[in-house]
């Protein structure tokens, strides 16, 4: 069974945000007006900022500068504290290391939202709308079981959603591997913000396996996770500029 | 027909005078103003009820704000009952039997509403079931529901089995009451007729869940302040959150009870039951309550910056000398400052100046519980602050409807049952309970 880990080389990446744009028409994330944009209300499972966050950390007087940005998909911690804290089960890790969303069950008290570091979970203040014609244009991918919502599917009010690796793509290469009668193989499938970097700096693949990329790139000395020492393990792993 | 008996009490047509009294205009409008206030509150939470909680001033990463300081507050103000009546009661203080079951009482009634708190905060709150179906006990809300729910079961017990003997008198006395009145006072009195033996059965019984309930305030409030204090984020994870919250609960509680005595004591008219020198009690406890306050705040504050560690600093500056400045030091204020000048040097035998220092001490930690809540969310250690309107929590007026409300829905509840139920014990403030039983009366 795969373990799944995406590696975002920062030294290639030009911040140009494809991989947002790309995660919102994929997962159906709606756009919010502006003012509610204001009251941190936009929904950006792959979020694109600059560096540093931590406003103690120096980053020079104009026109002595340094810019860095940072790409921030969830971080699919192997020890996730979103999950530890969730009363009913809504929010999973699977057994490929996806730490999933269960939009059916979530009863949207926000705990995970105030347990993850990373700030990586959203929730649903308002009912999900988009601007015609957008609303006839979403992925009409869902992933849908008795009790079980994920994935694009639209979100009802008032739950918490997040990056799931594009979860139902996963489900749509293993399902078309076993309709093709041959087994799945981890390259089968990426996520969409992979599938979509202008820079070609994220990479996906199975960290359990040694000859994948992404092992190889974990070696790396210029790899790191980020808030490493809250002890979170995330399989989102960075390799450093320079 | 059964003989009954009743301890005599020489103040007893004063406890049950407010059983007697007309509802007059007056108590009209009041009844009528607070009815008015919870209703605003109920409008406001069905406006957020059907369009969601975006109704409210949260957003992102301030997920939790009001809502979550009444939760805080509500359980805290609730352990006033438990201490009063438990832990006075271990600890044989016989100067708490007057006061008992006004605290109780406080303790009964404010459970529910920090319980409504935490659904009112629910995205979605009609899947409130799933904690039972799916309820995960790695969760610390799972602990919180447990503790809560154990300790509202046990408050009403506690709360009923030492009620039961002056329903019992409420039955053979108030037999001019309307007729539903008095049937429900038979059926609650479950038969209790006064023999030595049942009383001898109370106490007993009392006594042991005493023990049980002095365990309940320490784990209940422990186990909240876990909600916050099992994450890993800066300014909540630290181990000294569970005996902070512990402190502050009892302090802000106990306050509480000084307030609602001053009242029952001027509207009902009971100086000679409510002598001065419980207040001068109390006020010994409050002092002790503000300096361990006090001890507490220092602990955690100097740890934090001496460490100067780079994810807690951002927290601390925000309450110091950041957006939440004139919060925190109204707060150092209110809860230390003016209390404890109040209680050591004008509080003696003054009741007035008693009760201005608990409701200053009231606003005082309700403030506290939201500096704990939301300063910490608003410096998380990576979300781009670039974000417009970073951290930029304003509650809207459906949040302020509904915590009006609740204090409303609180204090109209407190009232109705002063007019029902006797709030002094009787039973419990005879000269000598135990052995006089002098009247006995008939009851068919």
């Amino acid at each position: 069974m795969a373990r799944w880990s995406m590696v975002i080389d920062l030294d290639k990446c030009v911040a140009c945000q494809g991989c947002s744009i790309a995660c919102r028409a994929e997962n159906n994330t709606p756009a919010v007006a502006p003012d509610q944009a204001q009251l941190g209300r936009a929904m950006r499972w792959n979020d694109v900022f600059p560096l540093p966050v931590n406003s103690s950390e120096e980053t020079g007087v104009y026109p002595n500068v340094t810019t860095r940005y940072i790409p921030r998909p969830c971080m699919h911690c192997e020890n996730p504290p979103c999950i530890r804290v969730c009363p009913v089960g809504a929010t999973f890790k699977n057994s490929e290391g996806i730490v999933e969303q269960n939009y059916a069950r979530c009863i949207g008290c926000r705990f995970c939202t105030v347990g993850c570091p990373y700030g990586v979970r959203y929730f649903n203040w308002h009912k999900a709308a988009w601007e015609a014609p957008m609303e006839q244009h979403l992925n009409p991918d869902r992933v849908e079981d008795p009790g079980l919502l994920e994935g694009p599917a639209v979100r009802p009010l008032g739950v918490v959603e997040k990056c799931t690796y594009c979860i139902h793509r996963l489900k749509k290469a293993q399902a078309q591997a076993e309709a093709e009668n041959r087994p799945f193989r981890p390259d089968d499938y990426v996520p969409a913000c992979v599938q979509t970097c202008t820079g070609k700096a994220r990479f996906f693949g199975d960290m359990d396996d040694p000859d994948s990329t992404v092992s190889r790139m974990i070696k790396s000395t210029r790899a790191f996770r980020v808030l490493e020492e809250v002890g979170t393990s995330p399989k989102t792993i960075y390799l450093r500029e320079g | 027909m059964a003989l009954t008996y009743h301890p005599y009490n020489k103040n007893e047509s004063v406890i049950l005078d407010p059983l007697l009294r007309r509802v007059t205009a007056r108590d009209l409008i009041l009844w009528g103003g607070l009815l008015i206030l919870f209703g605003l509150g109920v409008y406001a939470y069905l406006t957020q009820w059907f369009s969601g909680l975006g109704e409210t001033g949260l957003g992102r990463p301030v997920y939790w704000g009001l809502y979550i300081t009444n939760f805080v507050f509500f359980i805290g103000l609730a352990h006033s009952g438990t201490f009063i009546s438990a832990i006075l009661r271990l600890a044989g203080a016989g100067w708490r039997k007057p006061l008992t079951r006004a605290a109780e009482a406080i303790t009964l009634f404010s459970l529910p509403f920090g319980v409504g708190s935490i659904l009112i905060d629910m995205g979605r709150s009609d899947r409130v079931l799933n904690i039972i179906f799916f309820g995960r006990f790695q969760s610390p809300l799972l602990w919180d529901i447990s503790a809560v729910s154990l300790y509202l079961f046990s408050s009403i017990v506690f709360f009923y089995l030492s009620l039961l003997p002056d329903i019992a008198l409420c039955r053979d006395r108030l037999t001019n009451v309307p007729a539903w009145w008095q049937k429900m006072y038979r059926l609650l009195s479950l038969g209790w007729t006064g023999r030595p033996e049942q009383f001898e059965r109370l106490e007993k019984v009392l006594d042991g869940m005493a023990i049980f309930m002095t365990l309940l305030v320490v784990t209940v409030h422990t186990v909240v302040s876990w909600v916050f204090g099992m994450t890993v984020q800066p300014g909540w994870h630290t181990a000294l959150i569970g005996p902070f919250f512990l402190v502050g609960a009892i302090f802000s509680g106990t306050a509480a009870v000084v307030i609602v005595l001053a009242l029952l004591r001027r509207v009902y008219h009971m100086e000679n039951v409510l002598p001065v020198n419980l207040f001068n009690y109390l006020r010994k406890l409050l002092i002790v309550f503000t300096v361990a306050w006090l001890y507490m705040m220092l602990a955690e504050f100097l740890t934090t910056g001496y460490g100067n560690l780079a994810d807690e600093m951002p927290v601390l500056w925000q309450k110091f000398t950041g957006d939440f400045a004139l919060l925190f030091w109204t707060m150092g204020i209110t809860v230390f400052i003016l209390p404890i000048i109040i209680f050591i040097f004008l509080g003696k035998n003054n009741i007035g100046w008693m009760v201005v220092a608990c409701i200053s001490v009231n606003i005082g930690m309700w403030i506290e519980r939201f500096l704990v809540i939301v300063p910490t969310e608003t410096r998380p250690r990576f979300v781009s602050s670039l974000m417009d309107g970073f951290a930029n929590y304003r509650p809207t007026w459906v949040e302020i409807a509904i915590t009006i409300g609740l204090f409303s829905g609180l204090a109209l509840l407190y009232l109705i049952f002063t007019r029902f139920f006797p709030i002094i014990p009787i039973w419990e403030t005879t000269e000598d309970s135990e052995t006089v039983l002098l009247t006995s009366e008939n009851h068919a």
